[in-house]
């Protein structure tokens, strides 16, 4: 990416585009968002990331102004949005079900927002056929959204929530209904859409990867919450919770009772028939607190003879092994009873490798390699 | 498929027969040329001659179309703006009630419809005439349009009202430029049915018409009871006619629809991606 300064979250003086202000949104008694406070700022691709049912639509629906919060405030650019109808609102939303005008061709369907906004017919044009264009489907102008395909419509979807060049354009799980293939080469469209319009994107997913793929910032969201709000890179390699590391890419949870071991580094009692484990975390723990050890599969080594180096280690046999093609995983179970996963890249032919079923293997890790949590 | 059996032939044979003897009969002797019904004594085009210098007839058929235009209009519009606000409005207070209500009308015997709108326009002091009618017709009609219209709009994506909000259309311009259009099947067949049943309607004509606007139903009807001539015959040959033709029009117009959307959803699926 060519932004890879781009941190605006980081600037103190940094203004952002949307916030949100102790918003809480409840549909009779069921409380769809709680008490949120977030900002999101310009030129920013924010991923929302969570479970079906965590509120992700609701949100969505309260910045295009469908939903008004129940409480709380939330400002576009500094001016608060309270009360402004959504035909009024510098934003535009690309829709789940794409919501096309049926009756209307490619091309109309494109030019529909530009023709409430009182721009002159030449200007109309011009626009309509740049995001023809920008989308690929000039080709495809006079069609009705019902002769294109799902990928095309999807396109056109987008290239009529782009047409008014919008402040900010939500987009609610926009590529849930294109196959896996299509779908990574349209988050990269969009990307690249994102940065040459230079417009601020929102975008919903409940595909971690896609997330990962797309975002400049992550946040997290579970029952109406936002769990951590981090980029990318942040979101994997330090979740501040045991459901944020579960819920992003594949992990190991070691749940035992934490002995301080020097500056920034703790012992972990789990099993009184393995040794304690040793992880460093810049987050302080009293002696004797319960807490979670997150570990990568991937930040694990599999080895037949004991390591001598490693701080922690620990004994088992394979259980069963999960062959990815690049990747494998290999489930071990610890002398405790707890399976752990671990993950190599397939370097080797399959033939050659060395461990397979019910081998005595170690595993192990180096004190930094986990993140230690208190819930 | 399976052949067909003696007795589905029979079954066949007499539902058709109990259905549409009588019309066949009455379209038959309406090319009968002898005055009497109901002996055949050739054929002959002449009764349909008499019938358009016949100028009551005439005059009733023009009253007849008028105010069916007009009430099936005006029931369209009152009916497509209730099934929109039942359908869309959300809860509010007594909607339950509404509906209800709107929908009451279509299992209200018509003698009751009929008196109680004569009451209501002697109460008002209303002189009866073409004006009574077009409003009884419309009252009565309104509801068939609401119970058709809002069963389109109850599969209507609302997300495509919303999408147009967002690209900023005032309410009624998103109603106007994307609901409308697209209900627009829904909305035309509303309208046919309301001006087949104000085509057709005697009850309700006959409590609120006056003595300068008579209807063809009644017409027919009071020339009846001096007995059936063959020009009434021709008259209700061509009504049949009519119907049939609005018919069979409507419906195959939907077809065309549906097989032209599958066919342009094939060729979308087997093009390109
Ligand atoms: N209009 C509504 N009325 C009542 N409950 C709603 C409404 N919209 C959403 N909800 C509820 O709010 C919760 C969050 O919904 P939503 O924002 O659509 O979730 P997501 O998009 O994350 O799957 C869900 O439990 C849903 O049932
Ligand atoms: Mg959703």
């Amino acid at each position: 990416m060519s932004q890879t300064n781009f941190s605006p979250w980081d600037d103190p003086n940094g203004k952002p585009l949307i916030r949100f202000d102790n918003v809480t949104k409840k549909f009779g008694e069921f409380v769809a968002i709680d008490d949120l406070t977030l900002d999101i700022y310009e030129r920013e691709f924010f991923a929302l990331l969570g479970p079906s049912g965590c509120g992700k639509t609701t949100m969505m629906r309260m910045l295009a102004g469908f939903e008004d919060p129940t409480s709380g405030k939330m400002e576009l650019a500094g001016k608060n949005i309270a009360g402004i109808p959504p035909n009024k609102r510098a934003v535009n939303m690309m829709f789940q079900s794409y919501a096309l005008f049926p009756h209307l061709t490619v091309w109309d369907n494109i030019a529909f927002g530009l023709r409430r906004g009182g721009a002159s017919k030449q200007q109309i044009e011009k626009r309509v056929e740049e995001m023809l264009t920008l989308t690929r489907m000039t080709k495809f102008a006079r069609r009705k959204p019902h002769q294109i395909s799902g990928g095309q419509r999807q396109r056109v979807a987008l290239a009529r929530s782009l047409a008014k060049a919008p402040k900010l354009l939500l987009l609610d799980e926009p590529l849930g209904a294109l196959d896996k293939k299509l779908r990574q080469d349209t988050q990269f469209e969009l990307m690249d859409i994102q940065e040459s319009t230079g417009t601020t994107f929102v975008i919903v997913t409940h595909d971690q990867e896609e997330a990962m793929t797309v975002a400049s910032r992550v946040a997290v969201m579970d029952e109406g919450r936002i769990i951590q709000v981090a980029t990318p890179d942040r979101i994997y390699e330090a979740p501040n919770s045991v459901y944020v590391a579960d819920f992003i890419g594949d992990v190991n949870i070691i749940e035992g009772t934490v002995k301080p071991a020097g500056e920034d580094l703790y012992y972990i009692d789990w099993n009184p028939n393995q040794a304690p484990l040793l992880a460093a975390s810049e987050r302080p723990f009293s002696d004797g607190q319960t807490a979670h050890l997150a570990i990568r599969p991937e930040k694990i080594t599999i080895s037949a003879e004991q390591p001598v180096e490693a701080k922690n280690t620990a004994k088992g046999s394979v259980l069963d092994i999960a062959y990815l093609g690049n990747l494998s995983t290999y489930y071990v179970q610890l002398d405790g009873g707890q399976v752990v996963k671990a993950q190599t890249a397939n370097t080797r032919r399959l033939s050659r490798r060395s461990i397979t079923w019910e081998d005595k293997v170690w595993i192990s890790w180096s004190a930094t390699a986990g993140v230690l949590l208190d819930r | 498929m399976r052949r067909a059996s003696w007795f589905n032939i029979t079954s066949l044979t007499l539902g058709f027969a109990f259905l549409y003897l009588p019309m066949v009969l009455l379209v038959f002797y309406s090319f009968n040329s002898s005055k009497l019904v109901t002996v055949w004594a050739g054929f002959s085009t002449k009764w349909y001659g008499e019938l358009i210098r016949n100028e009551a007839f005439l005059d009733a058929a023009v009253v007849t179309l008028k105010v069916a235009v007009i009430s099936s209009t005006l029931a369209t519009i009152l009916g497509t703006m209730a099934a929109y606000v039942l359908v869309r409005g959300g809860k509010f207070m007594g909607r339950t009630l509404f509906s209800g209500m709107v929908y009451a009308p279509l299992v209200m015997p018509e003698v009751i419809t009929g008196l109680s709108l004569l009451l209501l326009f002697i109460g008002i002091g209303l002189d009866r005439g073409v004006l009574t009618i077009v409003l009884a017709h419309t009252t009565f009609s309104m509801c068939y349009v609401s119970v058709v219209v809002s069963s389109r709009l109850v599969t209507f994506d609302r997300s495509l009202e919303e999408a147009a909000l967002d690209l900023g259309c005032s309410p009624f311009d998103a109603f106007r430029l994307v609901t409308l259009p697209i209900i627009a099947p829904a909305v035309i067949s509303g309208w046919l049915l309301a001006f087949t049943l104000s085509l057709d309607d005697l009850v309700i004509a006959s409590f609120t018409t006056g003595p300068s606007s008579t209807t063809l139903p009644i017409k027919i009807w009071s020339a009846v009871r001096l007995g059936v001539s063959p020009e009434i015959n021709a008259l209700s040959t061509i009504m049949i006619g009519v119907v049939t033709v609005g018919v069979i029009a409507a419906s195959l117009i939907s077809k065309h629809r549906t097989v032209k959307a599958q066919h342009d959803l094939q060729a979308a699926e087997r093009g390109t991606s």
